[in-house]
Order: C-alpha cells, then sequence, then structure tokens
C-alpha cells in the first residue's frame, strides 16, 4: 500500500532516463527539421552543414564508421532511424518506451498508452522511404508527441517523486541540449563570398533560435540577433522554458521536492549540493565574463558539469 | 458475418445446443451478432486487436529481433458464456478442491498423516521433484499454503466438466482476463448490461486482500511488493499490471536484500521494509540460501525471515508439489480423505505410469491417448495419440519404460468448442477454462476466467506457446424473476 511514498532507487533511475530519452528524442527532431528548411536557403554550403549537424549531436564518429557519404539522406537515416546510433530518435523513443515499460505499474496507463503509440509511429515511419526525402511532416509529429507526453505527465500524474524525476531527466538533458546547439555555430562551416556574410550569419543564428522553438519569445525580448543577445538569451533568460538557466534552476527545484528539502539546512545530499552551486553561478553571470571566458570553452565546461551531476544523482539516489 | 452454415458437429458447443438453436444465455449475444452488417464482426475483430497493440498488451516483447513487429496475445471476440447456476456448482467445486489442497500441503510437510493412512503412497511424494525437504516444519500464516491457483478445467463431450491440471505455483493470465473485458466493453457495449454479465474488476482489489491477510501480525499497514524474475520474461506485462492495479511496487530480486532480518528495498530514501512479497518466480530461484545456489534472481536469507514470520510470501515456497501431475492423480482422494466429501469436480482418468498395470494399458492404448510428462507445463514435453505418428509413439513409450514416474496419460478428451472467427467466417474451435482462486481470509473465486482456445482447425492444444489463444469468458447473473 501507499507505494508512492517511497520510489524504488532502480525504478527512479528508469524515470529519469525516460524523461533524458524523450527529450533527446524531442531535440533531434527540432535539430534536424530546422536544419533542412536553412539548408533551403544556403545550397552552396551544404555538405559542410549535414557535417556541422552530425557534430553537434556528438556522434561524427559513428556516422563516418556507417556512412561513406555526408548526403542529406544519410545524415537524416542516421539521425532518426538508425538504430545503431544510439541517440537517433528511433533509438531514444525505443528507449523511452523500453523504460516506460519497466515502470509501468508507477506511470499512469495514458502516459503508457501515449508513450506506446509514438513508438509504433515511429517504427511505423522506419518503413517508408519518402520520410528520408520529406520528413517535415514526420518531425512535426514527433515534436507533438513530445508535447503529448508533457500535457498527460502533468494531467495525469501526482506530484511526488516519480513525477520529479522525469522532470528532473527531461530538464538536465535539455540544459545540456541547448549549451550543445549553441555550440554548433562553432563547427558551422565559414563562408567565401564576403557580400552573403553578414546574411549568412543571420540565418545561422534564427536557426540556431528555431532550434529551440525560441525565436517569437526572443524576438519579444530583444530588437536585434545578434550572437551576444542570443547567447544571453538561451544561457542567462530567466523566463524563456529552454534556456540553460532555466533549466537548471527548474533542476534544483525538484531536487529539492524529492530530497524533501529541510529548510534548516542549507543542502541535504551532494546533487542538491552541486546544483545549487551550478544554479549559483548563472545567478551572477554576466554574459561579457563569459565572453571574456570564451564562449566556447564555457559552454564546454557547462556540458562536463552536467554530466558530472549525472554521476552524483547516481550516486546519490540511483546506485544500490 | 452470419451463424448460417454453423457446424456444432458431434461436439459440445458452448453457445449452442445444435446448430439451430442458441443456448438461453447465448442468446441475446447471437442475435446481436446475426444483427451486424457484413463484415461488421470482423471489423469489431480487427479494432478490438488493434486496442491492445496499443495498449501494449503483448505476449511477448522483442526476442531477438530487435526490429520484430511485437504480437498480442491471439484474442477472439466471440465470448465463452456460462450460465449462472453452472458456474455456482463449479465454484463450489473449485472451493472444495483448493480447501483439500491447502490441507494436504501443510500435511505433507508437516506430519504426513495422510502417507502414514495408506491414501497416498511415499514413494509418489519422495520422487515428486517440486516436493521442497526444506519446506519441512513450515508453518505459514493461518495456515494457508496457496493463496493464489489457476485450475484449469475442460468439458468433454459428455457436457461435464472436468479438472485437468491445478496450478498452484504461479498461474498466469489473469490480467488477459482483465484486459479482454476491457476491450470487450468496447466491442459489445449493449449485449454486456442486457446479458447481465458478471464484472470481474475487482480482482485487483480481492489480490490486494488476500495479499493483506498474509502480513506479519504486526503490521497494520503492510508494504506490498510484487516480486517479477525481470523485464524479458514472457509475463512481465502481468506482473506489471498486476502490481499498478494493486498499487504497490514491482520488485526484482536484486530491489530487495535481507537485513537485520528483515527483506528490505532500496528506495531513493534508503532501505525501507516490505512485508509482504507476491511472487512470480518459482521455488527454486526464491532464495540461493535454501534453493538453488546459483539463482542469481533471489533474495540470499529470504527463508529465513519467513521462517521468522516476518514477511508474508504468496504463495507459500513448496505449493508446486500438488502440481505434479502424479499426485494430481490423488486429488480426488484427498477431497475425500480430508473432507469426507465426494469431488464435485471429477479428474480426467489418469493413468499413472509407474504403476505396472497402468503402464502396460498406456502402452497397448498409445494411439487414443495423450500423454503428459509429470512436471511440465505450457504443453511441453506431451505426446497427442490420436495425432502422433509411429515415431513418435515410439519414442514415447521408450520414455514410459525408462522413466516410469515422469508420465501419466490420459483418455484423449473431445473438448468443448466455442465459435470463433476464422477468416471471414465462424467456425467452432476447442476451448478450455482457467477460473483463478484467492485464499486469504476465505476462498474467492473469481466469475469466469481465462477461456484459452486452440485456434488451429481440430487442435486440442490450448497453450499460447503453442498457438492458442485467449476469448473473453462471461458468466451470467442469476435472472431475477419476472415481475
Amino acid at each position: 500500500m501507499l507505494s508512492q511514498e517511497v520510489l524504488l532507487s532502480r525504478t527512479a533511475h528508469t524515470l529519469y532516463w525516460m524523461g533524458r530519452y524523450l527529450e533527446r528524442a524531442e531535440n533531434v527532431a527540432r535539430f534536424v527539421d530546422v536544419n533542412l528548411l536553412l539548408m533551403i536557403d544556403l545550397p552552396q554550403v551544404e555538405k559542410q552543414h549535414w557535417e556541422a549537424l552530425v557534430m553537434t549531436s556528438g556522434d561524427i564518429e559513428l556516422f563516418h564508421e556507417h556512412y561513406s557519404d555526408t548526403t542529406q539522406k544519410n545524415v537524416i537515416q542516421f539521425l532518426t532511424f538508425d538504430l545503431d546510433n544510439p541517440n537517433s530518435i528511433f533509438s531514444t523513443v525505443r528507449q523511452t518506451r523500453e523504460n516506460a515499460r519497466t515502470v509501468r505499474e508507477i506511470i499512469s496507463t495514458d502516459l503508457w498508452e501515449q508513450v506506446n503509440t509514438f513508438y509504433l509511429m515511429i517504427q511505423e515511419a522506419t518503413e517508408k522511404n519518402e520520410i528520408l526525402y520529406s520528413p517535415h511532416e514526420f518531425f512535426s509529429n514527433v515534436k507533438k508527441e513530445c508535447y503529448l507526453f508533457e500535457g498527460i505527465l502533468h494531467s495525469t500524474m501526482s506530484r511526488q517523486e516519480s513525477f520529479y524525476f522525469i522532470r528532473l531527466g527531461r530538464y538536465l538533458e535539455r540544459a545540456d541540449k541547448t549549451a550543445r546547439i549553441l555550440d554548433v555555430v562553432n563547427f558551422m562551416p565559414a563562408v567565401d563570398p564576403e557580400n552573403i556574410q553578414q546574411t549568412f550569419q543571420m540565418i545561422q543564428w534564427i536557426a540556431v533560435l528555431k532550434s529551440v522553438s525560441a525565436l517569437q519569445m526572443f524576438q519579444q525580448n530583444f530588437r536585434d540577433i545578434s550572437a551576444e543577445n542570443i547567447y544571453q538569451f538561451l544561457i542567462l533568460d530567466k523566463a524563456f522554458g529552454r534556456s540553460i538557466y532555466y533549466c537548471l534552476q527548474r533542476s534544483l527545484t525538484f531536487l529539492k521536492l524529492i530530497s524533501r528539502e529541510d529548510t534548516r539546512v542549507r543542502f541535504s545530499n551532494d546533487a542538491e549540493k552541486m546544483m545549487g552551486k551550478l544554479k549559483s553561478e548563472l545567478d551572477y553571470a554576466d554574459i561579457h565574463e563569459i565572453y571574456e571566458t570564451g564562449i566556447h570553452q564555457y559552454l564546454d565546461t557547462l556540458q562536463i558539469k552536467i554530466n558530472q551531476l549525472d554521476t552524483i544523482l547516481y550516486d546519490t539516489f540511483f546506485r544500490f | 458475418m452470419q451463424f448460417t452454415g454453423y457446424q456444432t458437429d458431434d461436439f459440445h458447443d458452448e453457445l449452442f445446443v445444435n446448430q439451430n438453436q442458441a443456448r438461453d444465455g447465448s442468446k441475446l449475444l447471437i442475435q446481436k451478432i446475426e444483427s451486424l452488417t457484413e463484415g461488421e464482426l470482423l471489423k469489431r475483430q480487427q479494432s478490438a486487436e488493434k486496442s491492445m497493440l496499443y495498449k501494449g498488451i503483448t505476449f511477448s516483447l522483442y526476442g531477438d529481433d530487435r526490429l520484430g513487429k511485437e504480437q498480442i496475445f491471439p484474442f477472439d471476440i466471440v465470448p465463452r458464456i456460462i450460465e449462472a447456476e453452472e458456474w455456482e456448482f463449479i465454484e463450489k467445486g473449485l472451493k472444495q478442491r483448493i480447501t483439500a489442497l491447502n490441507l494436504f500441503m501443510a500435511d505433507i510437510y508437516g506430519s504426513q498423516q495422510i502417507i502414514k493412512d495408506k491414501v497416498i503412497p511415499e514413494y509418489v511424494i519422495h520422487t515428486a521433484s517440486s516436493f521442497r525437504k526444506a519446506c519441512i516444519g513450515l508453518k505459514p500464516p493461518k495456515g494457508i499454503w496457496c493463496h493464489i491457483s489457476g485450475i484449469d478445467l475442460v468439458r468433454h463431450s459428455d457436457g461435464k466438466i472436468y479438472v485437468l491440471e491445478d496450478n498452484l505455483r504461479c498461474p498466469s493470465g489473469v490480467s488477459y482476463v482483465l484486459k479482454n473485458r476491457e476491450v470487450m466493453k468496447m466491442v459489445f457495449p449493449q449485449v454486456f448490461e442486457a446479458s447481465k454479465v458478471r464484472p470481474v474488476e475487482l480482482y485487483p482489489n480481492m489480490l490486494l486482500q488476500t495479499l493483506q491477510a498474509i502480513a506479519p501480525k504486526s503490521i497494520h499497514n503492510p508494504t506490498i511488493v510484487v516480486l517479477t524474475p525481470g523485464i524479458y520474461n514472457s509475463a512481465y506485462f502481468e506482473h506489471s499490471f498486476l502490481a499498478q492495479q494493486m498499487g504497490v511496487h514491482l520488485v526484482a530480486g536484486s530491489d530487495l536484500v535481507v537485513k537485520d532480518e528483515l527483506v528490505q528495498m532500496y528506495t531513493t530514501q534508503g532501505l525501507k521494509r516490505v512485508d509482504v512479497i507476491y511472487r512470480r518466480i518459482d521455488d527454486n530461484f526464491l532464495d540461493p540460501h535454501v534453493f538453488r545456489k546459483d539463482s542469481l534472481l533471489g533474495i540470499p536469507g529470504l527463508m529465513e525471515v519467513y521462517q521468522k514470520g516476518k514477511v508474508g510470501l504468496a504463495n507459500a515456497p513448496g505449493t508446486g508439489i500438488a502440481d505434479d501431475k502424479v499426485i494430481y492423480a490423488y486429488v480426488p482422494k484427498m477431497i475425500e480423505y480430508y473432507l469426507g466429501e465426494e469431488a464435485m469436480l471429477p479428474n480426467v482418468p489418469t493413468y499413472l505410469c509407474w504403476q505396472e498395470q497402468d503402464q502396460r494399458y498406456v502402452l497397448d492404448h498409445l494411439k487414443d491417448m495423450v500423454v503428459k510428462s509429470a512436471n511440465e507445463a505450457g504443453g511441453y514435453g506431451m505426446l497427442v495419440g490420436p495425432q502422433s505418428s509411429k515415431s513418435e509413439r515410439e519414442a514415447f513409450a521408450a520414455l514410459i519404460k525408462t522413466k516410469p514416474r515422469s508420465y501419466i496419460a490420459q483418455p484423449t478428451l473431445s473438448l468443448s468448442r466455442v465459435p470463433t472467427i476464422v477468416n471471414d467466417h465462424l467456425e467452432g474451435r476447442h476451448v478450455d477454462l482457467r477460473p483463478y482462486v484467492l485464499y486469504g481470509d476465505d476462498i474467492q473465486v473469481l466469475p469466469g476466467g481465462l477461456t484459452r482456445v486452440a485456434l488451429k482447425k481440430g487442435s486440442l492444444v490450448v497453450n499460447s506457446s503453442q498457438g492458442g489463444g485467449s476469448k473473453d469468458t462471461w458468466v451470467l447473473s442469476k435472472k431475477s424473476k419476472k415481475s
């Protein structure tokens, strides 16, 4: 009885990763979709651009092991349907579903059925080759399924540990992905014809914003689409749901709820301590200081810290 | 799809008296099916299948082929119907049987009076591979050993119900009963109401009550868990479904540990005591200190905690003794011995090959008999005489002669049939029935159970591992008097 009072360590681990996998799938879908559209505007650098795209995913070596040519078709195949790529949409949704199946007794039936049909939808899509040539509708459906997951999660599950671990997984993954996508610009091909330099960069930046569904919200806050403003918005904004700051701040909230925050102490475990430190750093960070460190360096360090957090979470809650 | 041309042949049909006349309880359903437009029944069958796929009611996931399509447990939407009076009789018979079987287990792991009184030969007990020496002297709470059982019943062409086997270890299938019903309510909503079908939805509550009843005495709000061998077990769906429906934790052996003389589970908040375990793993794997040393699924030290009464187990270890098909043959005698009553539900006549006379008879009539291995379930290690080849019979004859204790034989029954969708029309297919019996504070029988159907034409083997499927089972309420 009252099984929700506590969560098995193994179950908590499974839920946390379920959140991470689903977020990963959503990010890949959005990212690939945006870049496909971008390519229409920039046909002259297509090949390098596809290379940069795979680079951002962090799996470039794996890609070259399996594919000889960096073509649109191959890249989409690799990032979307390839089960040999553990971070492809199919792989991550499959993992989400496998995790959901393992904890079916914990998550709501509605949530399970959504994850299950989502998986079946993608499985069916793998059999239709034409998606590789015209994938927009497919990616759009993937995004919608991910929103649906979020909605069902919120409307059918109680605010308790199981819910918090799924959310924690999503936000940590999202923080990591935003950092990665911001870093993509560093891998983008340089362009020769000087006269289009300006436009070219602008288009790239718009693509970055779109990759994290941030264009509109950005424009409501800033007039100029400049690198500095974009970094400011996507790293430090307090209100935008995909900014790194926001993601870490939410993660800390969920961690405190999980550890049943004791207000008499400042933190009650190592995970909370490290997350708190990281979040405080961002609390008082300044975009000009970040520039001084070097933006690439900064994003890199941030990603390393997020990875360390994952390890500490494991030691605090999941290991037995 | 109508019943025109439907043949009952020489079999007992669960829905028809003969091909022109539906049984009373089936009339409404038959009318409904007859009234559907061409193709509608098939459409409903397909939508039921799709809904099962979406709900993830799949039988065995993945396997080796990671891209393999998942299979739902084959399901046929034409239900099997059991009328109120008949069910009342079956229910009484099951309660009688379970009462006697529990007394038998207490006796056989206790003073063994039934052996001393020469009702069952000592030889049969001590050669049973499911007899657990470690259980001698165990005293389960309230003297109940078998809390959850699924007794397989069949109907022969004489119209009588027989007990085919007792499943007293970890019978599975009840989740399909509940899910089948969920789907059927969408397929035939009106007929349900009109036919007054008894609900099965209360099973998880009944099960939870049963498990609460075996909590250690001092515990008022017990922590209950379902113990599964893990996600790759073919019944994993059922384990997680039952845990979910009861609102309890689903655990694997590695989630549990014996510490401070208690069974505890690893949680995000540290160790937490477990009071009752509904275990879905076999005795042999429960505790490597006592049973199989190489078991990775179990919890070292569990049995010691159990013996001290500090954790409840359902079923108690050792219940598999009565699943042995040689011991099954003695159940009617047990009922007489312990209860002084005649068995209401007869056994299928069973020949014990370790007895010389029986063996000779079996070997002379192999072609007409079903030979079963005494300790296998799931339709494995079986010879169906009338459908066997000469070389298969020879192989079994040799097996029987070398290991007579391991084989029993029964006459081939002609199992009753239920109309079943075959391509675009209805044909009779053979069925059995597994009702579920719970024994906590008292004995409860879930109205209905799992009707398994042999989907292959003429086949008598209903096991899912052998091409079987399932049907919903409708037990009807008693008719209220007409005013």
